[in-house]
């Protein structure tokens, strides 16, 4: 069984800035790391992994960027996938969430054929969630998203549960298939030392545009069907009042009482 | 039948074989655009025995629904959908559609864009025509709401793009507008879907997903152990609203994931946003700055959660949790 995860390096979310001419994310001299909920991908790989026997599944981490994103795949690779690619060309750069599923589903026509393909829910840089379903969709096959738990997988069809609004639902899909998780689906390991090691041994090969036969017309920004006008920075801020309620705890009931009845908030327990 | 290529379009979201209500925010979202775009408005309205409830959407907006109603449709399966609309798409060609940032709108959107080599705007807060070029002008928070982004979709139409629930009302229903209901029966040879449906479970907490309340009573850390932050239950039951939680509280399992307000949470978008004991963490913010009204409770006067708060309370939160229980139950006698 082959298994694929696509990890997503991102800037580590406190330091995030935006060129305020060009829209885009200013990249250079912020710290990245592996995108928070993809480890919830890897670690659903590598569950299943060994879950089966021993050199069954074999996994292969793609991740797509920067020469630099190379570490999120080695990352991966410390999880326990056997494998990492670098996704990575000039081309590619400024791509949206088409282009980049796009250009990721050659990535894994070429690297494949594989059996499960997991993504994380959505990346904490873009926060779109789009380029797993769109994925699926350029490698035709179904996208299993929002799951919380694999509760049967064999070679031919996997069952799942999937979170959704109100409560669980439950899916059967034939393989390939596109596994999405939510976090509640596991609690991802830490990397051991051996691990480390063994990513460092690990080599990260590289495919680009000539290698995945895309045309600029198709990926990076030229592929984009979307592209920022405008970058605005709202203010966050609010001017509310403050009340401090040391000792005069019936007053601050009160007040917030008051505070909610005014916006209409205590419809019948008046 | 006139095919208008102006239309613009909302994905009717069907969820237990009845019209979500989120369906008519979405019709207000299109209303404003149809005005000023002088197009007609149009919901796709695709379901198992639903036809007959088409008729629910004009009040609240639509021009035209376009029903898809056929016994394979009775359960939200993802590539079934995804050919439907692209059928749909091929034979009217609107300018613009529009979904709800649900679990379906989040799933069916990606893919149909996709499928027919569309952008897509995840999770917009704003939607305008541009008065220069008609197109449309999508407006996004990104990078945990410390940036709003204006995006433009080119290529073919249409211009596709999600929006967060509760960040519109609908329109006030006029039970005397009328509107043209077009059944339509999807291209012959559309594959069947390769899923299969096994079953659901209803969540058993109380109160609405967080995505959708309009009250939310909040609580972090500083609840202290998870029996004090059962008592926001309490309080929620009270005022009629849901629990949400900051991720320490997720963490500290005082609640489910499924509650956890923040950038790998939840964004909501409620009436009111009453949290107890939450710092005020950025990635917090991220997902609660977008609500009408924030009560903050919190024992440290410099807790970054006041910058964001329309009344700021600095007190315990257990002390004042408590009292507001007390005082609407006895309210409520
Ligand atoms: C990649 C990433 C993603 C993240 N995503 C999220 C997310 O989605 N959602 C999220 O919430 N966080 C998220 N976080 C975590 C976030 O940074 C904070 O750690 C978290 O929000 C803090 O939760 P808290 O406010 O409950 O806890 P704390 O920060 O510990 O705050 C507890 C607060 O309670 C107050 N307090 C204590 N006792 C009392 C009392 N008796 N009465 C009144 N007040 C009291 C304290 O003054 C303090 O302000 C994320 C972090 C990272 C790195
Ligand atoms: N550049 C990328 N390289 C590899 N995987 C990606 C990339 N972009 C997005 N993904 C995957 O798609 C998911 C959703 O990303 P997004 O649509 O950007 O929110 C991520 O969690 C990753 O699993």
């Amino acid at each position: 069984m082959r298994i694929a995860v696509l990890v997503k390096q991102v800037p580590a979310v406190d330091n995030v800035k935006i060129d305020e001419n060009t829209g885009t994310m200013v990249r250079e001299g912020v710290e990245a790391e592996l995108n928070p909920l993809d480890l919830h991908a890897v670690e659903a790989a590598v569950k299943i992994k060994e879950s089966m026997p021993e050199g069954y599944v074999e996994i292969t981490a793609i991740t797509m960027g920067p020469p630099q994103a190379k570490a999120s795949a080695a990352y991966a690779v410390s999880m326990g996938c056997d494998r990492g690619v670098l996704v990575s060309d000039k081309k590619f750069g400024g791509s949206d969430t088409l282009a980049t599923s796009r250009t990721l589903a050659k990535a894994i026509e070429k690297l494949g054929p594989f059996d499960i393909i997991l993504a994380g829910e959505r990346a904490t840089d873009g926060e779109t969630g789009q380029v797993g379903p769109a994925s699926a969709e350029f490698l035709n096959i179904p996208a299993l998203t929002y799951v919380s738990s694999i509760d049967e997988l064999n070679d031919e069809y996997i069952e799942v549960t999937r979170s959704i609004e109100g409560g669980h639902e439950k899916l059967r899909a034939p393989l390939p298939a596109m596994v999405i998780p939510v976090k509640e689906m596991n609690i991802p390991r830490l990397c051991t030392l051996g691990g480390k090691l063994r990513a460092k041994k690990t080599e990260i090969p590289l495919l680009n545009a000539d290698d995945l036969d895309l045309d600029e017309n198709s990926t990076g920004l030229k592929g984009s069907a979307t592209w920022v006008i405008n970058v605005t920075y709202p203010q966050m801020t609010r001017q509310g009042r403050k009340i401090t309620s040391s000792g005069r705890l019936e007053e601050t009931l009160n007040t917030i009482l008051n505070f909610l009845d005014e916006k209409n908030c205590l419809g019948e327990s008046k | 039948m006139n095919v208008n290529k102006n239309e613009v379009w909302t994905l009717a979201e069907v969820r237990n074989k009845d019209i979500h209500p989120v369906s008519r925010e979405l019709l207000a979202w299109g209303r404003e655009l149809a005005d000023s775009m002088g197009a007609p408005l149009a919901s796709v309205l695709i379901g198992c025995g639903i036809s007959s409830k088409a008729e629910e959407l004009f009040p609240y907006g639509a021009d035209k629904v376009y029903v898809i109603d056929d016994p394979s449709l009775e359960y939200f399966l993802c590539d079934s959908q995804v050919n439907i609309l692209e059928d749909l798409v091929n034979r009217f060609s609107p300018s613009i559609l529009i979904a709800s940032a649900t679990t379906q709108g989040r799933t069916v959107m990606p893919m149909l864009s996709a499928r027919i080599s569309c952008g897509l705007t995840a999770d917009c807060t704003e939607l305008s025509i541009d008065p220069g070029s008609g197109k449309l002008i999508q407006t996004r928070p990104a990078i945990g709401g410390n940036v709003m982004a204006d995006i433009k979709t080119r290529g073919r139409d249409p211009q596709m793009c999600t929006v967060r629930p509760k960040s519109k009302r609908p329109l006030c229903p006029d039970i005397s507008r009328k509107g043209e209901l077009i059944n339509v029966s999807p291209s012959a040879n559309l594959p069947a879907s390769a899923l299969t449906y096994l079953g659901f479970t209803p969540e058993t907490s109380i109160g609405l997903p967080i995505q959708e309340a309009e009250i939310i009573i909040s609580g972090g850390k500083g609840m202290k152990n998870s029996k004090n932050f059962a008592k926001l239950e309490e309080l929620a039951r009270l005022l009629g609203g849901t629990v949400g939680a900051s991720r320490m509280a997720v963490d500290l399992g005082w609640a489910p994931y499924s509650a956890q307000v923040g950038l790998s949470g939840k964004s909501v978008t409620p009436r009111i946003y009453l949290a107890f004991g939450i710092s005020g963490a950025v990635q917090h913010i991220a997902g609660m700055s977008g609500a009408e009204t924030i009560i903050a409770v919190n024992h440290d006067p410099e807790a970054p959660i006041f910058r964001v708060a329309d009344l700021s309370i600095q007190g315990d939160a257990l002390e004042i949790l408590d009292g507001l229980i007390d005082s609407l139950k006895k309210r409520q006698q």
